[in-house]
């Protein structure tokens, strides 16, 4: 009996409705106009570096870092710029998109646009890292971290072992799934990638137990192409088995602390999808233009997974594929745990748009809450080993020290606690507010430290 | 069986007074020495506790009052001038007037002239709508309707309008203590003075999309046009970033521009008579031809002036009807 | 198209509800009903039906005229509120004396707290603890079962009341036990007096294994009652067996198995991490076992858990669960 993998408290069990498993990925073909939002990423917004009327190739810059966290903006298209300009996101949010209308397809001289695998990796960790920063390589897992600064820890920090994230643990979700199956050996070679850029560590591909197909090829890929210290893991099918720290626990059984990055315990997180596009970054000089994108829902007529190019209008990929359905009443960029609703239908993907998910009433409409009847399904679904029933009160008091000692900061937001309470409580929408509380407190606290200290050198 | 009830009352009874000495012995020893006005200043406060003051509470407000070398910054919201003409008596100091302040709620995006263009289904509270996106209509800024401000009202001042789904100031109970200000995520509520006999101006929008995607959204929104700064004569409207603004200082309740407004944005509340708009624009007409024709005036030589006497004398019976 | 929904996440949820939980309860609770109705008779029944009847109504009475706020009957919580206050009760027990109990417990120990989930004590046991109080005589006397076609009664003690009678009049247990002629496999079957929920130890423990198997419940809290209630009595037993009672007699008498599967588990009064858990049944066993051999109550279940309830607050606050991450 082979030992299950997976992480020491907390999770939920939710049906895992992979309903649109078996469809490859399909090229979306090109919308008329792309919006190419300039904050697709953590940390600052890129500046734009075209001026409208410019023509541009796909692949060409389009947007510089705005500062060290930061990363670049590809066109996603060819076309002419028409407008750089304030547009809602999917929440109704202002931010700067740069508007292409799209002629043709041309790509930029440089970028390798074949099928060829190159396997051979290059022997410089700083010249892959520059690769991966040229290419506006960002975490592709949702959280849109600028890989490049992911590559680079801080002194005194040592990665032992890269972990490549391919559990998507999300229900509905099957983007990864397909690209492990038919861009296994890019991915393969992208981790490999990843393991030279941080100095020759071993690697451990992660995937869960409900896509065994995914195993078996990427262990036949492995053996086929020989990378040193690379394995499969067979991770138990739990949500949120994808989580960061979750699945270093799982694989390293070493759990980051409050506050820390995994690096700390020297791991570095990388998805599927990432791996695939420092891959394209390295080997082919491809930037980021595109990504897969599960459309699906019991609701929905057609399961796809879709190519999408970046800045893609979510009302074009709906249309394409027939419309939104009639009895559809929510529409998630994400999956159903952690995704995003859509208020914007207008709105444009961004890099880190892995799916979007038709629900029916329902599947998701909230029911009446009702008393906490203190059963505690809250705190034992807890991954990160919080009190979810304690920390809600405590949101709605306000009362900032003690959600601060109970470790409102530590919550990852993935919604375990919400799904499994029997009174239909809230509980996350209090508990993300008390979270930015203990932030600001946090952050005020810092700053404050920071200035007495530059006041006492004084 | 008597003994007994004699011994008992004897006995719980000299209890009794041996642990109310202890207790004054004690409450005597560990008396904190505090300077006796705090208490009178307190006695004097409200008591409401509310922090409009900017303080933790009534004492806390005494304590700073009693410190502090006068009243300039220590002002109580909801005891107003009454209770800091007391305070001012017991502390020997100063205070000077402030006018009287309320709680606006500039918004009047009615479920009527602003439609829903989605259904918020989280906890109802306009705060974590916030944090989530920018709202059910098509307004980014306008009302979350969720009722936060009505919470964080202490006095009971603010309560929601079913039929309009905005929330609606009591002026009387209203003590401007600002914590519907700090409640309101979306920075929709402002103190402005009561002004005279409770009659106020104010532009009833927080819009700052342009004209016409704020028109879009809400039939009642500030289009930004600019007519109303145009119109006044005070000098007490600005329009910056698509919205105008009356400077509450410098307004003179004329509602000229509640007049001249093509959406309707601005209101002025407590007047006595209904606006009379066509009245208000003839009048605005007239002026602007004197205007004018006296610039044509300077222009050419000096002429005999009857036609612009009789529309000045025409205006003053005018501005006299209205008052 | 109507309009979209728009919600913070997560955007699905698990099919459990309150009211699923609460008729995991009643259904494990089901056995035990049977038992005691097959046992007792139809005056058990009678009992059963007002206790559940009166906790019912007057949960919607209050709510819907004093409260003003939305009936919470349909969550189950009345329902098996009667039941237990039922099976805490002699089943002769007169049925007004029933609704009174009824009202202490929906009324004051649960809704003047606020409701379900607000409560401190687990409401059944404070409505049977007052009705002990106030009504001695009946809370105390018990006839022996004469089944659902039984014959006549014949009034007695029970094997707890038998033993503390017993002692004070100076016999040594051995004595009693064999002059009551109790037998451990009559006490597991239950064929004895007793109020209805000592009855047939095997059902109620049926019931407890459905609850951990529907992950309803918890077993440590159990598991440490009835640990402690071992242990403790195995010690006090070894050291002077004519004065106190063994192990196995102490975990089959009294409401121990009632009170620990169903009473001590009860999510609004209990601690919410496994050490609280464990304290806490820690606390029931040996408090129930202090009062059984040493103070004037021969049954102490009831007053213990009371006791312990009090105590949740504080093991909430000291037993944590540990926090990924941090030591």
């Amino acid at each position: 009996m082979s030992k299950k993998h997976t992480f020491s408290m907390g999770g939920v069990h939710p049906h895992d409705s992979k309903i649109s498993r078996e469809c490859a990925i399909e090229q979306l073909p090109l919308a008329p106009t792309v919006y190419l939002s300039v904050a697709q990423h953590i940390g600052a917004p890129s500046v734009p570096c075209v001026a409208v009327g410019d023509k541009v190739k796909v692949g060409q810059v389009v947007a510089q870092p705005g500062g060290f966290v930061g990363a670049y903006i590809h066109s996603s298209v060819s076309g002419t710029v028409k407008s750089i300009g304030p547009r809602q996101d999917l929440a109704g949010r202002m931010s700067t998109h740069i508007e292409i209308a799209v002629e043709g397809d041309e790509w930029l001289e440089g970028i390798d646009t074949s099928d060829t695998l190159i396997t051979a990796i290059p022997e410089d960790a700083k010249a892959i890292v520059e690769k991966v920063k040229l290419g506006g390589v960002v975490g592709l897992g949702g959280a849109t971290f600028p890989t490049h600064v992911k590559l680079s820890p801080p002194p005194g920090s040592k990665c032992e072992r890269i972990i490549i994230n391919g559990c998507e643990c999300e229900p509905y979700l099957t983007s990864d799934f397909r690209t492990l199956l038919e861009k296994g050996e890019q991915v393969v070679v992208g981790a490999a990638i990843l393991q030279k850029a941080m100095g020759g560590v071993p690697c451990t591909i992660a995937i869960e137990e409900n896509k065994p197909e995914a195993i078996a090829h990427i262990k036949e890929v492995i053996a086929r192409l020989g990378y040193p210290e690379m394995e499969v893991m067979s991770m138990k099918m739990r949500y949120p088995q994808g989580g960061e720290k979750q699945l270093i626990d799982a694989v390293m059984h070493r759990q980051v602390g409050s506050g820390a990055l995994p690096i700390s315990v020297g791991a570095v997180v990388q998805n599927v999808a990432t791996a695939l596009a420092v891959y394209d970054a390295v080997q082919k000089n491809k930037p980021i233009v595109d990504n897969s994108v599960t459309v699906t829902g019991e609701c929905f007529p057609r399961q796809a997974n879709l190519l999408v190019r970046v800045g893609t209008p979510l009302r074009y990929i709906i249309d394409y594929l027939g419309g939104v359905p009639a009895d559809a009443v929510k529409i998630i960029s994400g999956g159903p745990m952690m995704g995003r609703a859509v208020a914007n239908l207008d709105a444009a993907t961004v890099k880190g748009t892995g799916a979007l998910l038709f629900l029916t009433e329902a599947q998701t409409r909230r029911a009446p809450e009702t008393n906490c009847i203190r059963c505690g399904k809250c705190a034992d679904a807890c991954p990160m080993g919080l009190e979810p029933f304690l920390l809600n009160k405590l949101a709605q008091a306000k009362d900032t020290d003690a959600l601060e000692e109970n470790a409102a900061q530590d919550c990852i937001e993935c919604g375990c606690c919400l799904y499994s309470c029997p009174a239909h409580i809230p509980l996350l929408d209090h508990i993300r507010v008390g979270k930015g509380f203990v932030l600001s407190a946090i952050r005020a606290r810092a700053a404050a430290a920071k200035a007495a200290a530059e006041a006492a050198k004084q | 069986m008597v003994n007994m009830i004699i011994w008992t009352i004897a006995v719980v009874t000299a209890l009794g007074l041996l642990l109310a000495l202890v207790l004054y012995l004690v409450a005597q020893k560990f008396k904190v020495e505090e300077d006796p006005r705090i208490d009178e200043v307190e006695k004097a406060m409200p008591g409401a506790n509310c922090g409009g003051c900017g303080f933790a509470g009534c004492r806390a407000f005494a304590e700073a009052a009693v410190k502090a070398p006068s009243l300039d910054n220590n002002y109580c919201p909801v005891g107003g001038n009454e209770t800091m003409a007391k305070v001012a008596a017991i502390l020997g100091y100063e205070v000077k007037e402030k006018a009287p302040m309320v709680a606006v709620v500039r918004c009047n995006g009615t479920c009527e002239a602003r439609p829903k263009v989605n259904e918020y289904n989280g906890f109802q509270s306009c705060y974590v709508k916030s944090l989530l996106y920018t709202g059910d209509t098509a307004c980014a800024f306008g009302c979350l309707g969720c009722g936060d401000c009505v919470e964080a009202c202490q006095f009971g001042a603010l309560s929601m309008d079913p039929v309009t789904g905005l929330p609606v100031v009591d002026q009387e109970k209203c003590t401007a203590c600002g914590a519907c200000v700090k409640a309101c995520p979306k920075r929709i509520i402002e103190l402005r003075p009561k002004g005279p006999r409770g009659m106020r101006m104010f532009v009833s929008c927080v819009n700052k999309d342009k004209g016409p995607v704020a028109r879009k959204a809400c039939g009642n929104a500030c289009i930004g046009c600019g007519i109303c700064a145009k119109t006044c004569t005070h000098e007490a409207i600005t329009v910056e970033g698509n919205l105008a603004y009356i400077d509450p200082a410098k307004c003179k309740l004329c509602r000229e521009c509640e007049a001249m407004c093509p959406t309707g944005a601005i209101h002025g509340v407590n007047f006595p008579k209904p606006l009379d708009k066509d009245a208000i624009k003839e009048r605005i007409k007239a002026r602007q031809q004197k205007a004018a024709a006296e610039a044509a005036n300077k222009a050419d030589a000096p002429s005999g002036a009857t036609a612009p006497a009789a529309a000045v004398s025409a205006k003053v019976k005018e501005d006299k009807k209205d008052e | 198209m109507s309009k979209l929904l728009v919600s913070p996440s997560p955007h699905i949820h698990s099919k459990d509800t309150t009211q699923r939980l609460m008729l995991d309860v009643v259904i494990a609770l089901v056995p035990a009903v049977v038992c005691s109705v097959l046992f007792y008779g139809w005056q058990e029944l009678l009992v059963l039906g007002v206790s559940v009847a009166s906790c019912v109504l007057l949960e919607w009475a209050i709510t819907k005229y004093l409260l003003k706020k939305p009936s919470t009957v349909g969550d189950l919580s009345a329902v098996i509120t009667g039941i237990l206050l039922a099976l805490n009760l002699p089943y002769t027990t007169p049925w007004w004396v029933v609704f009174v109990g009824a009202v202490v417990a929906i009324g004051i120990a649960k809704l003047t707290f606020g409701g379900l989930g607000q409560n401190i004590w687990n409401p059944a046991l404070v409505g049977r603890v007052f009705l002990l109080v106030s009504f001695p005589t009946y809370m105390t006397s018990w006839s022996a079962p004469k089944g659902l076609f039984g014959v006549d009664a014949v009034s007695g003690a029970t094997p707890l009341g038998a033993v503390q009678e017993g002692l004070m009049q100076g016999s040594s247990v051995p004595e009693i036990m064999s002059a009551g002629g109790y037998d451990y496999s009559q006490m597991l079957l239950a064929n004895l007096g007793g109020s209805a929920g000592e009855v047939c130890a095997l059902a109620l423990l049926a019931g407890f294994v459905y609850l951990c198997c529907r992950k309803v419940i918890k077993p440590w809290i159990t598991l440490s009652i009835f640990a402690t209630v071992a242990l403790t009595s195995f010690i006090f037993w070894s050291v002077d067996p004519s004065r106190f009672t063994d192990p196995a007699f102490n975990l089959l008498t009294g409401g121990l198995i009632l009170g620990a599967c169903f009473m001590a588990t009860d999510y609004v009064t209990s601690p919410m991490s496994v050490w609280g858990g464990v304290v806490f049944g820690v606390g029931i066993g040996f408090l129930t076992m202090m009062i059984r051999y040493f103070g004037s109550y021969p049954e102490g279940v009831s007053f213990a858990i009371l006791i312990m309830n009090s105590v949740v607050p504080l093991l909430n606050r000291w037993f944590k669960q540990k926090k990924f991450g941090r030591k």
